[in-house]
This record gives C-alpha cells, sequence and structure tokens, in this order.
C-alpha cells in the first residue's frame, strides 16, 4: 500500500531564508578581507561607541574601531573556527560509531563506555578547566571542542550505524562473507550520509556557541583577534550607555546558529536528539 | 421495515493531494444479525472502507463523495460529538494488532470498561461486571482476575480475545473486524475465531469482518464483498461466491484458495535413493553462555535434516519453533553451540567466516521481508552484480549480459535492472532477492519465509517459480514457512519443529495426509479449509488433540524429540 | 528495576571518581603551582621551596589526590590562595545563590514549557503550531548572550525598571532579590523553554501518531481524555529525563548569564578563580559543578528506564 502524504507541502519560506543567510555569512567570511569598509584595527572615530555613521555603518567600538569591519572579520575566524571543529568532531565521531555498529561486542562497549564519560561531563566546565591547564589558544580549543563533541557523534553514528546493521542485506552481505570496508562504505554509508550531513549542520551551530561563549568569557581567542564572541565580550562596557557594539556580534551568531538550525529543519531531517540540549 | 445496521452508498475516497482513489464508488449494505466480509489483497481500499463505518478517515485522506449511514445516522457529515456518542456504542472496532491496539501502560480492564464510562451507560461497578462475563464467554482464564494485568503480561491470543472483549463491552449493533486474526499462529487463530463467531451470535451483532483469507471468512461470513484496487468486483452470499463465483478476479481467488489446501492424497511415495547433499547433524543452538553444550536460551535442540539435490525440503513450525535460527546455523551466520553440517560429506566450518569462498557460494539464503533484505540505495543491477563481482569475479559486460539471464529466469524484464526496490512490488521484490541467490550459482537455497509477506495470488506465483528453479537447475531447496498449505503445495518431504525440537519428519504425503504427531495432528487440522463448517470440526478436533497434548506432555521429555520413520 | 538503579549507581559513583581525578589532573597541569602564584613573580625560590613544603606540595601526586578527596569527602575545601580564606565558606553564599537562580529559573520555565509544548502538539500542523516550532527552534539555538545583552539593553537602559548588574547579598529583602534575579532568571528560562518545548512537542506528537491512540478515539473516548490520560501516561517518563537534562544543562547555562550580569553566583566565581588561577577554587567548583551535572543525568536515566516500554517489552517477549 503506498503511502499517502499526511501534510501539505509547504512553501518553504524558512528553507529560503536560511539558505540566503548561510550563504551570505560563507561570502562574508570568504571574501571578507577584500570587501571590509575599513581596517578592523584602525581607530576611525574619536569618540569610542559613536553611532553610525558614514563609513562606520554599525557605529564604533569600544576603542574607536569600526565594528562593522571587525564583524566581517570575525566571521571568518568564527565560522572557520566552527568549521574545523565540527570537521574533527565528525571524522572521529563517524568513523568510530560505524564501526562500532559493525563490530559489535568489545570494540563496541569499549569506545561507547569512553564516549559516556566524555557526555557525562558538563563541557563548558571542562571548558574553562582545559583553557586554564593549557592555555586559551585557537588550536587547543578547536580540539577541545572536536573532542567534546567527538562523542555526541559517535552516539548518533552508531545508532544510524545499527539501525542499518539491523537489516537483511547487512547479513546478506555478511553471509557472502563481505568485508568491513564494503559493508560501511557500500552498504551503510549511503544511508547514513544525509542524517549525518544534517547533524555536522546543527553540530556546527552548537560548536560555534561553544567556542563564541569560551571567549565571551575571557576564556577563548585572545585579542588582537577576535571572534564574534571575544567582540560581545570587548563592547560590554557600552551597553549601559546604550550603544549595541556588543548586541551586534551576539546578533551575528544568533543568525548564523538558527540559520543553520532551520535549513535542517526545513529539509525534513532535524531529528531532535535525545537530550534535545546543546 | 427496519433499515440496514449500515448502509454505504456510492462512496469515493481519495488522496487529499492528488492520487487514484482508495475507495471507488462502493455501495454495500450490512443488516442486523448478518456478518460482511470484506475481502481484498493489501491496497484494495478495505481497511479504509472500513473505517469510514465508524466515521474514521486516516490522515492524508478525504472523502469526494458518498454516504455512510449507520442506524439510520448518516456518519460522513456528523458533528464530532454525534461520532463520539456512536463510537464504542453502536459501532465497535476490533484492530488487526491488539499490541498496538491497547495502551501499554492502562490495566486491561480500565481499557475494556473505558467505552462504558466514556458514555455514561454503566456504573464502574456494572461496567466490570460485563467485562468479566466476557471475558468468561471468550475461554479467557482466570476471568475475575485476568483484567487486572497490563497488556504486555498476556500472550498475544488472549490480547486478541480482550480486543473483542472491549468491542463487545456495549453490546453494540455493528462489530468492524480489521483482519482480527491474521497477526496470530494458526493453532491460536482457530480458537479466536471460534471466540468471535461465539461473541457475535451470542450478542446478535451484526459485523463487518475485513480479511485476505476467504478461508478464514467462510466461516464467519453470511455474505461477502470482494474489492480490488478501491472497486467493488462483486457481492453475494458465501456460498454463491465459494461454489459458482461470476468474476474473472473473485474466481482467481477462489482457486488460489482452493489450491491452497493441506489435504494430501496419502499416495505412497517413491523411496529416494540419492545421497543427501547437506546434511544436518545433531545440531544444538541458541544464546546466551553455553554450559555443557547448550547455551542458555536454546533455541534449538539435536535437530537432524537431510537435503537432496532437486528436492524440496520442507520445515514446518510456528513462531518461536527456532526454524529461522535452523536457516541462519545452516547459512553460517549463527553458529551452533553443538553438531556438525555436512555439505557433499565435508563438514562445514560453522561460522561464515571461516567458511571457504566456495562454500559460501554454495549456500544461499533467501530471506521474507524483501523491504529489508535489498539494499533500498542499490539499483537491481547493482545488488546482483555485486554478487557475480564477488563470487566470479565477472568483469563488467559479462556481467551486465548475466544480469540479463537472470531477471529472466526470475521472469522480471531486462530493463527492471535499473530499477531500485522502492520501485518494485513486493511479488517483485521477492523475485529479485531470488534472482541474487541464483547470481552466485548455489547448489543449496534455504528460503526462510519468502512469501509469508505476499498476497495469496503473488504468493503462488513465486511458489511456482522456486518449483521451476528447482527442476531447471537441479537445486536443493530447503522451503522454511509456518504456513501449511505452502509447504505442502512444494515440499516433498517435510520436517515439523516445535520450540526448537523435531516434532515429526517424513514425506510430506504421509505427514500431512496421517500425521503421527497431536502437535502435527493439530496443526493440520488448524489450517483453514475454504468449507464452511470447518471451523467447528476444527474447534472440536482441537479440543481433543489439546487434551490429548497436554496429558501427552508429561511423557515427551523435551530433551528427545519423537521422530517417527513413515511407513511406505 | 531495582538492580538496575543500583547498577547505575555504582556507576554514578565511578564515575564521579573519574571526574575527580580528571579535575584534579586538570589543575595539576597549570602552569605554575599553588606555592608560585601564591608568592608572586618576586618571590625567591628558596621561599617558593619553603612555602611548597609546608603547603605539602612536594609530595607526589596520588597522595596529594587522596588528601584532596578526602578533604573534600570532610567539608575542607582547601584555602583559596588570593583570599587566603577557606574555599568552604566563599563557596557557601555563591552556592546558594547559583541554587536560587536554577530553582527560580526551573519553577517558571518548566510548567510553562510543558504546557506549551503540549497545545503545539495538539494542535500539530495548524498556523500556530508551525509559528512556535520556528519561534521555539530560533530561540534554542540562540546564544544566552544576546538574550541578555538585549534585555539589558531594554530593561535596565531604555526602561531603567531594573538593575543592569545584579546586586545580592545576604542581607538583601525578597524585593532587591527580585529584582537582581528577574533578568538572569529570564535569560535562562526563555532557552531552557525553548529546548523542553521543542521536545515536548516530540514526544507527545509522537505519541499521537501511535495506534493505540487512534484506537482510544474509536471507541468514542473524547480528545481531553485521549490526549490527558491515555497520551500523557506515556509521556510522563520521557518527559521526566528530558526535565532532568535540560536543568543540568542549566550548570552551563548560568556561566554566561552570571558573567554578564555580574551575578554574585558559584560560576562567576569560578571564572574569575580560573583567570585568576587560583586552583583551589577552581577544583571546589569543578567538582560541584561536574558532580550535580552527573547526578542529574542520573537521575534523568533512571527516570527514562522506570517509563522505558523496551523494559515493559522484554518481559512480553519473555512471556511469548
Amino acid at each position: 500500500m503506498s503511502t499517502v502524504a499526511a501534510s501539505r507541502p509547504e512553501i518553504n519560506v524558512t528553507l529560503w531564508i536560511s539558505t540566503t543567510l548561510l550563504i551570505l555569512c560563507g561570502f562574508v567570511a570568504f571574501f571578507g578581507p577584500w570587501i571590509l569598509p575599513q581596517d578592523p584595527t584602525d581607530f576611525v572615530t574619536d569618540q569610542p561607541f559613536a553611532k553610525a555613521q558614514a563609513g562606520v555603518w554599525l557605529g564604533s567600538d569600544y576603542l574607536g574601531r569600526d565594528i562593522l569591519s571587525r564583524l566581517m572579520n570575525g566571521a571568518r575566524i568564527t565560522l572557520a573556527m566552527a568549521f574545523a571543529a565540527t570537521f574533527l568532531a565528525h571524522l572521529i565521531g563517524d568513523s568510530l560509531g560505524l564501526l562500532a555498529a559493525i563490530k559489535g561486542g568489545w570494540v563496541d562497549a569499549f569506545i561507547s563506555r569512553v564516549a559516556d564519560v566524555i557526555l557525562s561531563l558538563p563541557k563548558i566546565i571542562v571548558g574553562l578547566v582545559v583553557v586554564a591547564a593549557l592555555g586559551p589558544s585557537v588550536p587547543v580549543i578547536v580540539i577541545l571542542a572536536a573532542v567534546v563533541y567527538a562523542a555526541g557523534v559517535f552516539r548518533i553514528a552508531r545508532a544510524l550505524g545499527n539501525d542499518i546493521v539491523a537489516m537483511d542485506f547487512i547479513k546478506v552481505a555478511k553471509s557472502r562473507g563481505e568485508g568491513t570496508g564494503w559493508v560501511l562504505f557500500g552498504e551503510i554509508l549511503p544511508h547514513v550520509v544525509r542524517p549525518l550531513a544534517a547533524d555536522f549542520a546543527i553540530r556546527m551551530s552548537f560548536a560555534m556557541l561553544f567556542m563564541s561563549s569560551l571567549s565571551f568569557l575571557g576564556l577563548g581567542v585572545q585579542p588582537p583577534l577576535a571572534d564574534w564572541g571575544g567582540l560581545v565580550r570587548e563592547n560590554l562596557g557600552g551597553l549601559s550607555a546604550g550603544s549595541l557594539a556588543a548586541v551586534y556580534p551576539a546578533l551575528a551568531i544568533a543568525v548564523t546558529s538558527i540559520a543553520l538550525n532551520l535549513l535542517v529543519d526545513a529539509l525534513g531531517e532535524q531529528k531532535v536528539d535525545q537530550k534535545g540540549t546543546r | 421495515m427496519t433499515h440496514p445496521v449500515l448502509s454505504i452508498r456510492n462512496l469515493v475516497v481519495e488522496p487529499r493531494y492528488g492520487g487514484s482513489p482508495i475507495v471507488n464508488g462502493v455501495s454495500l449494505s450490512v443488516d442486523r444479525g448478518e456478518v460482511l466480509a470484506l475481502i481484498g489483497a493489501s491496497g484494495s481500499g478495505k481497511t479504509t472502507l472500513a473505517l469510514t463505518a465508524l466515521g474514521h478517515l486516516r490522515p492524508g485522506l478525504s472523502i469526494k463523495q458518498g454516504s455512510v449511514s449507520l442506524d439510520g445516522t448518516e456518519l460522513l457529515k456528523a458533528e464530532p460529538r454525534t461520532l463520539r456518542s456512536l463510537r464504542g456504542r453502536i459501532v465497535a472496532y476490533i484492530a488487526q494488532s491488539a499490541a498496538a491496539a491497547f495502551n501499554p501502560r492502562m490495566r486491561l480492564d480500565h481499557q475494556v470498561s473505558e467505552s462504558s464510562r466514556v458514555h455514561r451507560t454503566r456504573s464502574h461497578q456494572e461496567a466490570l461486571q460485563v467485562a468479566h462475563r466476557l471475558y468468561r464467554e471468550l475461554d479467557l482464564p482466570n476471568p475475575e482476575h485476568i483484567g487486572n494485568r497490563f497488556p504486555h503480561q498476556v500472550s498475544g491470543g488472549q490480547l486478541q480475545r480482550f480486543m473483542i472483549a472491549m468491542g463487545l463491552q456495549e453490546s453494540p449493533l455493528l462489530l468492524v473486524c480489521d483482519e482480527p486474526t491474521s497477526a496470530l499462529d494458526v493453532t491460536t487463530q482457530v480458537e479466536v475465531l471460534r471466540a468471535l463467531k461465539q461473541g457475535i451470535q451470542d450478542n446478535q451483532t451484526a459485523a463487518l469482518f475485513v480479511s485476505h483469507d476467504l478461508a478464514v471468512v467462510a466461516q464467519v461470513a453470511t455474505k461477502i464483498a470482494v474489492l480490488r484496487s478501491g472497486n467493488l468486483v462483486e457481492f453475494g452470499s458465501t456460498q454463491q461466491i465459494l461454489e459458482a463465483p461470476r468474476e474473472p478476479y473473485t474466481r482467481e481467488l477462489v482457486q488460489a484458495r482452493k489450491e491452497f489446501t493441506v489435504q494430501r492424497s496419502g499416495r505412497p511415495v517413491p523411496v529416494t535413493t540419492i545421497a543427501p547433499l547437506l546434511k544436518v547433524e545433531n545440531i544444538t543452538a541458541g544464546y546466551g553462555s553455553v554450559i555443557n553444550g547448550r547455551p542458555a536460551i536454546t533455541t534449538l535442540q539435536k535437530v537432524d535434516l537431510s537435503i537432496r539435490k532437486g528436492e524440496v525440503t520442507g520445515v514446518i513450525g510456528e513462531s518461536g519453533s527456532g526454524k529461522s535460527t535452523l536457516a541462519r546455523v545452516i547459512a553460517g551466520l549463527h553458529p551452533a553451540a553443538q553438531g556438525r553440517i555436512l555439505f557433499s560429506g565435508e563438514t562445514l566450518a560453522p561460522s561464515v567466516e571461516q567458511r571457504s569462498l566456495a562454500d559460501r557460494r554454495r549456500i544461499q539464503l533467501v530471506f521474507q521481508m524483501a523491504d529489508t533484505a535489498l539494499n533500498q540505495k542499490h539499483t537491481v543491477s547493482r545488488i546482483i552484480g555485486r554478487v557475480l563481482k564477488f563470487f566470479h569475479n565477472m568483469p563488467a559486460d559479462a556481467r551486465a549480459a548475466r544480469i540479463t539471464e537472470l531477471l529472466q529466469m526470475v521472469q522480471l524484464p531486462p530493463h527492471y535492472a535499473t530499477r531500485r526496490p522502492t520501485e518494485l512490488s513486493g511479488g517483485e521484490k521477492q523475485r529479485v532477492n531470488l534472482a541474487r541467490a541464483l547470481a552466485a550459482n548455489p547448489e543449496v537455497l534455504i528460503c526462510d519465509e519468502i512469501t509469508s509477506a505476499l498476497d495469496n495470488i503473488v504468493a503462488k506465483s513465486i511458489i511456482e517459480l522456486v518449483e521451476t528453479l528447482r527442476d531447471q537447475l537441479g537445486l536443493a531447496v530447503i522451503f522454511i514457512s509456518h504456513d501449511l498449505a505452502t509447504v505442502a503445495s512444494l515440499a516433498k518431504d517435510v520436517t515439523v519443529l516445535r520450540n526448537g525440537c523435531i516434532v515429526e519428519s517424513g514425506s510430506t504425503e504421509a505427514v500431512l495426509s496421517n500425521p503421527q504427531n497431536p502437535y502435527t495432528k493439530l496443526l493440520v487440522s488448524s489450517v483453514p479449509e475454504l468449507r464452511p463448517g470447518w471451523l467447528e470440526d476444527a474447534v472440536a478436533a482441537r479440543d481433543e488433540l489439546q487434551q490429548s497434548l497436554n496429558s501427552g506432555e508429561q511423557a515427551y521429555d523435551a530433551s528427545q524429540p519423537r521422530r517417527l520413520e513413515q511407513a511406505r | 528495576m531495582i538492580a538496575f538503579v543500583i547498577k547505575r549507581l555504582l556507576q554514578t559513583a565511578a564515575l564521579l571518581l573519574v571526574v575527580s581525578v580528571l579535575v584534579f589532573l586538570g589543575c595539576e597541569i597549570l602552569p605554575g603551582d599553588v606555592a608560585q602564584v601564591s608568592l608572586g613573580q618576586y618571590a625567591t625560590p628558596d621561599n617558593v621551596q619553603a612555602l611548597r613544603i609546608e603547603l605539602g606540595l612536594d609530595r607526589p601526586a596520588y597522595e596529594r589526590y587522596f588528601d584532596w578527596l578526602f578533604g573534600i569527602l570532610q567539608g575542607d575545601w582547601g584555602r583559596s590562595i588570593t583570599t587566603k580564606t577557606p574555599v568552604a565558606r566563599m563557596l557557601s553564599e555563591r552556592l546558594s545563590n547559583t541554587a536560587l537562580l536554577a530553582a527560580v529559573t526551573t519553577v517558571v520555565a518548566v510548567p510553562l514549557a510543558l504546557i506549551l509544548g503540549l497545545l503545539m502538539a495538539v494542535g500539530a500542523g495548524r498556523a500556530w503550531d508551525r509559528v512556535a516550532s520556528v519561534v521555539t527552534l530560533g530561540l534554542s539555538a540562540t546564544p544566552e548572550f544576546l538574550i541578555a545583552t538585549l534585555g539589558v539593553l531594554l530593561f535596565a537602559v531604555q526602561l531603567r525598571w531594573l538593575p543592569a548588574v545584579a546586586y545580592l547579598s545576604p542581607g538583601s529583602d525578597l524585593a532587591q532579590t527580585a529584582r537582581a534575579l528577574f533578568l538572569p532568571a529570564a535569560t535562562l528560562s526563555i532557552v531552557v523553554m525553548a529546548q523542553i518545548a521543542r521536545m515536548t512537542r516530540a514526544i507527545i506528537g509522537n505519541l499521537l501518531t501511535q495506534p493505540f491512540i487512534e484506537m482510544a478515539t474509536l471507541k468514542g473516548v473524547p480528545p481531553r481524555r485521549v490526549v490527558g490520560v491515555h497520551a500523557l501516561i506515556n509521556a510522563v517518563g520521557p518527559l521526566a529525563n528530558v526535565v532532568a537534562l535540560n536543568i543540568a544543562y542549566l550548570v552551563s547555562g548560568v556561566l554566561v548569564v552570571e558573567t554578564i550580569f555580574a551575578y554574585p553566583g558559584l560560576a562567576r566565581l569560578m571564572v574569575d578563580s580560573v583567570q585568576a588561577r587560583d586552583l583551589p577554587v577552581v577544583q571546589a567548583c569543578a567538582i560541584i559543578f561536574c558532580a550535580t551535572y552527573v547526578l542529574l543525568i542520573f537521575l534523568a536515566d533512571v527516570l527514562a528506564h522506570i517509563y522505558d516500554p523496551r523494559s515493559n517489552l522484554e518481559a512480553a517477549d519473555r512471556k511469548g
């Protein structure tokens, strides 16, 4: 019996909005240095937290530098770090997760235990301790985020893998005597590519939030480099004066993160994971 | 003049967002005390039609035209409150899967008597009394207290009877039964059918009985309506439909069902003298840690089997008999704890990893659910081509030619090679399944319930295909099924399994026409026959057999299954 | 079931032990030890060594670890380097402030979120559900500091109803406490509410598609009872699990919120101590946060297991 669509196919407004936003972000991140209106380290206004004006479209920051330029520059750092961390997390998590699903046995049990330990610790506290120990630098933060999120990716890849491994066509392949390589790449991978890609997008938003929170606490990217979280931190002082300087970078983070989530949701791949938290 | 309990006129139901109608202009009626059966294959629209009798449509469907009138009330335009007051009280629904239809966290008494509470027809005490009375009539053990349990604490057959009790709680005018016994073992089906028929007769309810099995329907129905792709093909009394069907489709259905019989002539079968190709010796297998050669959970015990070239050997068992474990043990997917398997006299390694390429090639396993046995993301040519590459190292052009050959062998057109499993029907998928097994050039084919998920007509064609392949290729086939009729039509020898032990084995003719073992007798008598009156005979025979089976149990030692050699 | 709880309890205890080791080690590899940092840059090596011996820092790591561990279990949490006061005293006030913030957030956010999620699930597909779904999705992906900064701008700067910085001291009365708590709690609540509402909608929405719900409808059970009784008794377990997990999430959430609002809580203490390299305090805070998180996860697991249909199904399988 063929299935009947139960809901009206929507004009996917959210899909279009989120894709546009993300392309915009990517564009800015890529071409940033060539399209900055000002030099991000130049003092362009006499007064700090100056209002928006010609050439300084979003006003200036706590030192009188152009916020828009710093924002665009920060896009590069923020997005590159988020991408790198997520890429590493997936590299580790996907391969281990699918392997655990195929092999089962003690391989599965051991890696699962390790992942459980990592997952049972609050990420940001772990971040604080590690950064306190090793010092805040970009490689440290990226690897920290990668390890911390790899555990979650492992769980998802393993669950997806297990669902597929339970199917008879895997037994058929195994009864032929197919090796792990074929089973993984030939049989399982086509089924898990889409959900894992969706997870990639969402996890990138988590990684971005995580790392910018660390920067916000002063334990992330250090000056003179400034990612979006750091920009929020720098300009907090202007809030009481009514300056939006701290809001713009926070907004940038929010918009990118929301766009990623909306995109995945609109594509119908949103799997609300067990915790529902970041 | 009393109006009919249910009157459906010119009903057309179609998908909300485009597509052909699910129910296409059907008209029928059910009078008091009548049982109308809706017969059809899956996709015929029978469930959708049955649900309209309750004024219910599954999501994604809409009514294009027509009317459904229940006891004079037009349902399709009724207010939600009206519908609610009718449901459970005037018309009741009995679902196919009781396990899914009961709330896992509510006690059974509570759910069975819920309609009374919701419709405020009885006090709590009275409602429970009615429920318990029904339990007694439906032959549930310990009727005063069993209702206190949760759904997962009773067996499948018992749960189905709770469903029937739930339906009869308010003595409805119309009972809508949606494949109420399809999910049960044959032996359980007999009990439940009897209970249902009794319940309908005692309460003088009218009933709408949906099924795909003519034989089951023949036992309870007074009238039969044949559906196909949403159209009413034929409508008439049970007698007329079974004895003198008018439409060709109906005739095909009746004929296919008639042939699916277990009755055998009992003619003696010539003795086979060729040596077995595959011999299963003393296999014990299961799950969990192995102590003293026996696994903690034993699914097979000391099973022997002989399979010969060019012959089909049947293995019959109900759920829990261990038949699927046997298939997996032979295929090497599940190493046995004890015993060995011999192929052409050589012992096979217990697990597939240890077997040689040649051994793996020679034994091929064909699975039941073609949906999960074929990788949806691969095309047919990749599915079959991989086997050709893996076992025979065939280069690409030779593969393409061979794939066409194989598809022809399973009666599929060559252009199917570029299709994916999602584009194929159930029967076609099963054919691809077979083609893949054949691509290895096997000598032994293990068919594990390959027709169980298919309709009678489609199943019949698959069985014919297996016979053809057996004859053309000289394959040895192990045919595993719970359906005696299927095995009977195909297999030369048959082995009956129960709880992991062999209960009886021998030539099909002998075992099925003159079963020696009480359990085999029970199985044989439980297969529905197309003649009315079969149910009553089966119940009588069953009671008698059940007694001898139970008393005989003490004489049976589970570790020493009785096995009888057939007289010739 | 009891067996499961005990097994998980033992696993949790083992986990806490591992966590304590990790925290201890983490602080061990901080550059510069307690003695050096305590005396400052200009201390002579002799003085530093003397202090080291006095503080017992010359003993091997595992000895110091056990000392530290038993000290914690007995209530001696060491002495802060920067303030020279016993850590335990510093913790107690901060801890109660953070606990207050978490409690207020939970009490406000959880019921509202559950109701919202339920309404969304029941009205699935309708316009307002789709809007609400997008909004909750957006909010759960928003950083707390955006909501916080906007909150400060609106309530503190524009409207001047609330202070931008949360002044809270032991002597504050109810009104002062409320004013200090409002923005931090509101910020946290918004994110937590979005997360819980989404999960609630998913869980209940999924339940409503189950066959036994259709069966109840076909018996004539009114919709209110179908949702309120049939669906909810199956939802309690998974929902309790989700709530527990979200409370655990608060552990991270408070860090940003306390920093932005300068709320005198434990999280802010930890951040300050990390920057000041005040190891004993960092260790103490880390242990408290980690232990709370682990215990909440444990609670969530147990709640999920009590209600896990799978454990019932296993029993059913055995019955045949």
